[in-house]
């Protein structure tokens, strides 16, 4: 779980390579850092212009500062609906992920630390369901859930998102790597019963890891757009993915600098969420990595 | 045990092996629909009626050989592109390098609706920023011809995802012992020849790894399309991939014949991913 260490190459000056080695190597990588950042920085330009003028200019450069009048708008929009969705999106992401992450937590502590028949078929099934995309399963479980009218109901998001393969894969990766066996037994021989292992000592040693856990889950939950877009028809109770690409696709309805701003305030918390834990980012993409 | 496995195991079984065998068994009826319309249509047992149909339906079969085109085209893309930047970001002309890797897996932060949203801005022509910094020179992209608008929806999968498989790569370009790069150093190896004979091989495993997740993930196309539908001017269908597709049966009711489409491309994905496991050995990490 720790950060990735770079290789320590001895201290050598920076003259070691040549202008031209330099150039080639910094210019293609500048190219690409404007293509991964313009789309961003556009957004970030539009959402600060006054109402209305957020398609005017070449779009790369501000133009007076209506942020706040913006986010009026939008709160205005509807009575207030976006609000109520970035509600949504963050009580399914969160309930979700932290449901998610405690039943992954469980399941992956067991196929690492028990001994039991059929544990490897078990893992493999596991591992299987990590590979299909969630998304193939999502016409089925539509078709089933109105099969037992489920449809324009929370649980029919919720249900869906605590299960996660991948949590269980990665959980059991990280308690065999940071769960002893022998604490484990020292906790068995004071008499402490299995379930209170496991919570004062197993996901205690395991809590870096759930963290990585519990953010997947989250943005994996808040990604999912199929899921809500065909389980939930009424607006009130749509996350706002769902909601802007509804806003999105209305024309005329609501205009469109309403859906720049709205995409704006959306994900600026998921950036900064981002940029803050960057770190466990790293850990669980190396763990996968080293399937 | 069965306390800390039960849990996941009953969800698991009721969200994921429910669905695809109730999808399996009304994939085995038929809607028949009276001509008129005025009686309730009926479903009628015909255990390959909606399979048959499907493998004629041009739609279906296209939306299929698109996303396996989009596959083919887009993926390698990608891990190259991918592959460069870990390779350039590793190279010890590099400067910034902290800078560089965040500035590209920053994508990998917005939602794949949200990052749609913002491209279907980048090209529509209303707002296109990129249209009016090419306008002076004579150029318009032609983003949404019937024969382009599946590279434009490359693009965004391009953009949200080359970071990630960067990542992925760098991680393992770190693992190489600094002794054996140190060594080829002294032996006079260029920094071209490093990475070719030496760094390239040792990320076999992370490029066969993205390739396969990449591989996938194009098989479930179904988010950037989707928002970029509206603004397409039809060129991107409501059949575009086969989830759209089988999406449409259902907004047109006929739900077994969306089952049979389902369970047509969870076979199809199961049968690349176990091919794929198989060919990449999983012996070698055990």
């Amino acid at each position: 779980m720790s950060e990735v260490t770079g290789r320590q190459f001895p201290m050598r000056p920076r003259r070691d390579t040549t202008p031209l080695s330099r150039t080639l190597v910094m210019v293609p990588l500048a190219v690409s850092a404007v293509y991964f950042l313009f789309p961003l920085w556009w957004l970030l330009v539009a959402a600060t212009k006054p109402f209305g003028r957020q398609f005017s200019g070449n779009g790369l450069w501000f133009g007076g500062f209506g942020l706040f009048g913006n986010i009026g708008k939008l709160t205005a929009q509807d009575n207030g609906i976006f609000w109520r969705w970035m509600l949504n999106s963050v009580l399914y992401c969160g309930i979700g992920a932290l449901v998610g992450t405690l039943l992954s937590a469980m399941a992956g502590y067991a196929l690492a630390k028990y001994e039991f028949k059929g544990r490897d078929h078990l893992f493999g099934l596991v591992l299987a369901a990590v590979l299909v995309p969630k998304i193939l399963f999502t016409l089925p479980l539509y078709l089933m859930f109105s099969g037992i009218h489920l449809i324009d109901n929370p649980l029919a998001v919720l249900l869906p998102s605590v299960v996660s393969p991948f949590g269980v894969y990665l959980s059991r990766v990280f308690a065999t790597q940071s769960v002893p066996d022998e604490v484990i037994e020292a906790g068995r021989l004071d008499g402490a019963g299995e379930f209170r292992i496991f919570r004062s000592l197993g996901m205690r040693m395991m809590l870096p890891a759930l963290v990585t856990i519990l953010l997947f889950q989250f943005v994996d939950i808040w990604n999912n757009y199929l899921l809500p877009a065909m389980v939930l028809s009424d607006d009130r109770l749509q996350p706002v993915t769902v909601g802007l690409v509804g806003w999105n696709a209305s024309h005329v309805a609501v205009p469109p600098p309403l859906v720049v701003i709205g995409s704006f305030v959306s994900v600026v918390p998921l950036l900064i969420a981002f940029l803050a834990l960057q770190r466990f980012w790293r850990a669980g993409m190396t763990a996968g990595a080293l399937k | 045990m069965l306390l800390f496995l039960g849990p996941f195991l009953v969800l698991f079984a009721a969200m994921y092996v429910a669905p695809i065998g109730y999808a399996a068994v009304s994939s085995l009826s038929v809607v028949h629909r009276s001509a008129l319309g005025l009686t309730a249509p009926t479903k009628v047992f015909d255990p390959i009626g909606n399979y048959t149909r499907a493998f004629s339906d041009k739609d279906f079969t296209a939306s299929l050989g698109r996303v396996a085109l989009f596959g083919v085209v887009q993926v390698p893309v990608m891990l190259l592109f991918a592959l460069g930047l870990a390779l350039l970001i590793d190279s010890r002309s590099a400067r910034g390098k902290g800078l560089f890797r965040l500035s590209s897996f920053l994508p990998y932060a917005i939602p794949g609706v949200s990052a749609a949203l913002v491209w279907s801005f980048m090209y529509s022509p209303q707002s296109s920023p990129i249209d009016r910094l090419l306008a002076p020179l004579g150029i318009r992209m032609p983003y949404f011809h019937e024969g382009t608008v599946l590279w434009s929806v490359a693009n965004i999968v391009t953009w949200s995802w080359t970071g990630y498989n960067m990542i992925i790569i760098y991680t393992a370009l770190q693992a190489i012992p600094a002794e054996i790069l140190e060594a080829a150093r002294i032996d006079g190896a260029s920094a071209f020849r490093t990475a070719w004979h030496i760094k390239i091989p040792a990320v076999r495993g992370a490029l066969i790894l993205t390739a396969v997740f990449s591989i996938i993930g194009s098989a479930q196309l179904f988010n950037e399309p989707t928002v970029l539908q509206p603004v397409s001017r039809g060129s991107v269908s409501s059949t575009f991939t086969p989830i759209m597709s089988a999406q449409s049966a259902v907004n047109a009711g006929n739900y077994p014949y969306a089952a049979a489409q389902s369970v047509i491309l969870a076979v199809l994905v199961g049968v690349v991913s176990f091919v794929f496991f198989k060919l990449t050995g999983r012996g070698e990490r055990a």
